[in-house]
């Protein structure tokens, strides 16, 4: 068999979709305040997970391209349109600090229960209308700055694959170095109790109750 | 009382393993994993219904109701996937919380869920603006080393901190 194998059957895409719904429920991230914790400093969890998801995929392509088991770019690289992804990157983050989710987070946040997870799915609806609606206008943008199909980052600076393999490795041990100071600093790492407590004191299922009766 | 929820796993192994299920897709199918390409479906659904001939007009969603059923698509069948693997998760970990509106302590349901709606309007409308989201754009195309996926995280980081500092109080 060779790879890519290029299947685009239902079962298969069930299949690794579950394995990334349980990724990211496993990570803590159908929780909006874990998630947004990110940029309030108190908890590096969204930048130690992707960039460890990134690095350890792409060592694993790197691996696989050395290796021959598959050939460089057999696979769907986006081509760069550099406004649409820098402004569409902008927009994602401010309705992430704002809403608490990104789409495949907001996803496990709804089947982990949340209705606020609901309302964002809502609000993307809505988001995508708005740019269908506005196609004709936006069209200029979404189009403007065209890189070459399918550009690499080490296409771009003319330096080998693997070290940028490296550098990535290099990037994610300082994340998890920096987060190591300066979470404790902003209030620590948010843990699934964390979470759980906050909620059940925020929606009104514990009024009072034995937990906070033992701080009395 | 709620029982008590199993710990969250530590970022190494989160991230280990969603690395390891983003490079099987890669090698199974021939791209990465995404999210937001089933909003835009859904979007295309519900127009198509509410609104169906200015939906088939339309220069953006018109392709994705004259090719069909807008909704049919792989990327469907994933965050379906997505779906089902999120609700085992969260009840095998006892973290399932049916119909809870999670919020910081100084803020109400109701506004929590009203800025839960408009930022998901920005997100909806700049995946489609990006071409993907996190997921498909940040996650999947840094792990293929593609320029777009940097572009996109360096957006995503930068406003991710400039928006917080406006909405603070919503989380604290």
């Amino acid at each position: 068999m060779s790879l890519p194998a290029y299947e685009s059957g239902a079962w298969a895409a069930l299949f690794l979709g579950l394995l990334f719904g349980i990724a990211l429920e496993g990570a803590g991230f159908a929780s909006p305040r874990k998630l947004t914790a990110q940029f309030l400093l108190r908890d590096f969890a969204v930048l130690k997970v992707m960039f460890t998801a990134v690095v350890t995929a792409a060592v694993g392509l790197w691996l696989c391209e050395s290796l021959g088991v598959i050939a460089a770019k057999s696979y769907f690289i986006h081509t760069p349109y550099y406004w649409a992804m820098l402004i569409g990157g902008l927009l994602i983050g401010a309705g992430f600090a704002i809403g608490g989710y990104c789409p495949g987070t907001s996803a496990v946040g709804l089947s982990a229960g949340r209705l606020d997870a609901a309302a964002f799915i809502a609000g993307m609806v809505v988001g995508v209308w708005v740019f269908a609606g506005g196609y004709s206008w936006i069209a200029p943008l979404y189009t403007a700055a065209q890189g070459p199909s399918a550009q690499t980052v080490y296409e771009l600076l003319g330096v080998p694959a693997w070290l940028i393999v490296l550098v990535m490795v290099v990037v994610v041990a300082i994340v998890y170095r920096v987060a190591a100071t300066v979470e404790p600093r902003f209030g620590g790492q948010l843990t699934a109790k964390d979470i759980a407590e906050g909620t059940a004191e925020a929606s009104g299922h514990e009024p009072g109750g034995a937990a906070r009766a033992h701080h009395v | 009382m709620h029982s008590e929820p199993r710990p969250y796993w530590h970022p190494i192994f989160a991230g280990v393993l969603l690395g390891l299920a983003l490079l099987l897709t890669i090698l199974v199918t021939g791209h990465g994993l995404g999210a937001s390409g089933a909003v835009t479906r859904l979007a295309a659904a519900i127009g198509a219904w509410l609104a169906p001939a200015a939906t088939a007009a339309n220069a953006y969603l018109g392709g994705y109701v004259k090719a069909g059923d807008p909704l049919v698509g792989w990327i469907t069948w994933e965050v379906l996937g997505m779906l089902v693997g999120g609700l085992l998760g969260a009840l095998w970990s006892g973290r399932f919380r049916a119909g809870t509106v999670e919020r910081g302590p100084r803020i109400g349901r109701g506004r929590r869920l009203a800025l839960a709606f408009g930022g998901g309007i920005l997100v909806g409308f700049g995946a489609r603006l990006a071409r993907g989201c996190t997921s498909g754009l940040g996650l999947s195309g840094g792990a293929a080393l593609g320029v777009g996926g940097f572009v996109f995280l360096i957006g995503f980081l930068v406003a991710g901190f400039i928006a917080m500092q406006f909405v603070r109080k919503e989380w604290t």
